[in-house]
């Protein structure tokens, strides 16, 4: 067992600000766990706490069963990857690579394989002689991620590594992160992997699960599909997931003895599931959540849970179409596809226009605790 | 190419691209002028220095040129052996038996302290590094007397022990605070990395933040050097046996000493005592000026 377990940690900081309130996550061994959240939300923070680099101030860090609280970083088992790549700059590529071996005394010819090994699978044999000044980002990001690798750590830790690159090179260095941790584990290396990042496709497309953050408290903690599809809470529903979902308040009345939906002057039926577990409340406000795919222009024919709004914008992406409507002063945001084609033709802004939520895909969350009342 | 470009272009065009160099040479050449004008009244007392070194002392005062008539070595063949039982060697010998171990003295106590400040939290820290920064602004005289009192108590005046001692201890506050201010500047990610790697705080020292400061540290040691070299008061102070003399003070005793002034030896001296300092200065430029420059080193 070589997980990392973190049980009611937190972090107070000398002038009295409490950065990390009491986080428990366990993260598997040979998980790849991506810790994402907005600025501030400490996740850095949990982070360097794991790696020994901010002193705990209660709780407990476990690396592989073990407490490691007071161990320095270098006994922790583990390596890191930095956003600024960290690099030391008076050393050459293959220093920069083979220092932790050589601190641990490893005779030259060893140092020497693990070098030629770690600079094959990365694709640096020829940088090896470069200051690192000489690098360009996607290099040196490359050179770190060895660096972390030549160690064979028991874990891998990542604090937002790839947020000084431009896009394109963002996308190729997360395909590379991914197979390179597929590759570790198919040797029978099983890396755990904890990565802190703020963008969410790299949190969608990497984690094995994710781990919601805000102001040093966990969100929620779920694979990828769980977190888009079921969402614990209206921070979640609205961080994750692009174009964001749409959260607006909205009523919840009886309607024909069932709970239903009353939003912006319509009458919303809700599907038999988010009914039942809604039938305990009373009637008050709530929050919607359903995100802009799930709301589409209705058909003509389309009866039940249709609006009809006012276009505000309308954004031709090319295979979709954005439209953003005023309901009763609340803007919603929907996708629709190039299908609609004739349709969307005649749109114009200012115009009244029907819209069919897709109650199934809907949530109600509660206005003042932000949880989801319709998870079941 | 540039040729062709102009062809290209309307004879107005051209007209007034030349109208433009034209005016951008005018200012040049006045803004040069300027410049060589002030250079030359500042360097004028150095080069009328060297000249005079090698003029008899009879055309020091009746010539006002910096070109000797007749040019001679004589100021400083004999100003090299001077009045006393000792020559020049002797006291440049002694110059660099003060100043090595004090360089080296400052440079490994004011890194060490100012590591320890750049980077640790430690229990008053603030007032510490506050009474640091209090230090710099006290005028050094009115520390003069108790530390030579200070020194008389342990016995070691007219030894370079009071000249070498303090600095291994960061006394000058300047260097401390001027090497905080470099690590200031230098992302802490280095050195995290270096901990994950194995490195405990010295090694991270050693390994990492010394050779990041090294220029800072080269402009450290190259400003005690050559106030060192050019200290009088504490040598004076401290040292009385002629035997212990280093340069500063060995120029001012060829004053006092020789009844009629001989100054064609004595400027030939101060030369020569220019000479270590200009060398430094130019061997170490490269990295001085960086030491000055850098200010970070992402990437």
């Amino acid at each position: 067992m070589l997980g990392v377990t973190l049980r009611k940690v937190s972090k107070v900081y000398a002038n009295g600000f409490k950065a990390v309130h009491e986080i428990d996550l366990d993260v598997e061994d040979g998980e790849f766990m991506v810790l994402i959240g907005p600025s501030g939300c400490a996740k850095s923070t949990t982070l360097r706490m794991v790696a020994g680099l901010e002193s705990i101030t209660s709780g407990e860090v476990r690396i592989g069963g073990r407490i490691v609280n007071n161990l320095p970083p270098y006994e922790r088992g583990i390596a890191m990857v930095f956003q600024n790549y960290a690099l030391y700059p008076h050393m050459k590529v293959h220093r920069n690579l083979s220092f932790g071996l050589r601190l641990k005394r490893q005779p030259e010819p060893v140092v020497r394989d693990a070098v030629s090994e770690v600079a094959g699978i990365l694709e640096i044999e020829e940088l090896l002689e470069r200051l690192p000044k000489q690098l360009s980002g996607g290099q040196a990001q490359r050179v770190a991620v060895g660096r972390a690798l030549i160690k064979k750590p028991q874990v891998f830790l990542f604090d937002e590594p790839l947020s000084n690159l431009d896009a394109k090179l963002r996308a190729s260095m997360r395909v590379r992160i991914i197979e390179l941790h597929r590759r570790l584990k198919a040797d029978g290396l099983n890396a755990t992997v904890i990565y802190v990042t703020h963008d969410q496709t790299e949190a969608m497309t990497m984690g094995d699960r994710i781990c919601v953050l805000r102001e040093g408290r966990v969100m929620q903690v779920d694979t990828p599909d769980r977190l888009y599809d079921l969402p614990a809470n209206a921070f979640v529903a609205g961080f994750l997931g692009s174009p964001e979902m749409n959260l607006r308040s909205a009523r919840l009345i009886g309607h024909d003895g069932r709970p239903a939906l009353r939003v912006g002057g319509f009458t919303i039926a809700l599907p038999d599931d988010k009914a039942r577990a809604l039938a305990s409340r009373p009637e008050g406000d709530v929050t919607l959540g359903l995100r802009p795919p799930f709301i589409d222009l209705a058909r003509p024919d389309d009866a039940g849970a249709v609006v009809e709004g006012n276009i505000k914008f309308v954004e031709f992406m090319g295979h979709e179409v954005f439209i953003y409507f005023d309901l009763d002063g609340q803007e919603y945001a929907a996708v629709t596809r190039m299908e609609h084609r004739s349709l969307l033709k005649s749109l114009k802004i200012g115009q009244r226009a029907r819209f069919r939520f897709d109650m199934e895909r809907a949530h109600v969350f509660d206005p003042v605790t932000e949880k989801n009342l319709t998870l079941v | 190419m540039r040729h062709a470009h102009l062809a290209s272009l309307s004879a107005e065009a051209r007209a007034e691209m030349r109208r433009t160099e034209r005016r951008f040479l005018a200012s040049a050449a006045v803004r040069y002028a300027i410049l060589i004008a002030c250079g030359f009244a500042m360097i004028y007392p150095l080069l009328w220095l060297i000249g005079a070194s090698f003029k008899t002392n009879h055309e020091i005062f009746t010539e006002i040129g910096f070109i000797p008539g007749s040019p001679t070595v004589e100021g400083y063949i004999e100003g090299w052996k001077t009045s006393t039982e000792y020559t020049f060697t002797r006291f440049f010998a002694n110059t660099f038996m003060i100043l090595i171990p004090k360089v080296i003295a400052t440079a490994f106590s004011s890194v060490l302290v100012a590591y320890g400040f750049a980077r640790f939290d430690f229990p008053g820290k603030r007032i510490l590094f506050a009474i640091l920064i209090g230090t710099l602004l006290l005028p050094n005289v009115v520390t003069r007397i108790p530390q030579y009192l200070l020194f008389r108590e342990l016995g070691w005046l007219d030894s370079f022990l009071p000249l070498w001692v303090p600095q291994m201890f960061a006394v000058d506050a300047f260097f401390v605070f001027m090497l905080i201010q470099f690590l200031r500047g230098i992302p802490r990610d280095m050195e995290e990395a270096a901990m994950i790697d194995g490195c405990k705080p010295f090694q991270v020292l050693l390994y990492i933040v010394i050779p990041i400061l090294k220029p800072a540290i080269i402009s450290v040691c190259l400003f005690q050097f050559m106030w060192s070299m050019n200290d009088f008061l504490g040598p004076l102070i401290y040292i009385s046996s002629v035997a212990k003399y280093p340069v500063a003070l060995a120029l001012k005793m060829s004053i006092s000493v020789t009844e009629s002034f001989e100054w064609n030896r004595i400027l030939s001296m101060t030369v020569l005592a220019l000479v270590p300092s200009l060398v430094v200065f130019f061997l170490a430029q490269k990295y001085f000026i960086e030491g000055i420059a850098t200010t970070g080193l992402k990437g």
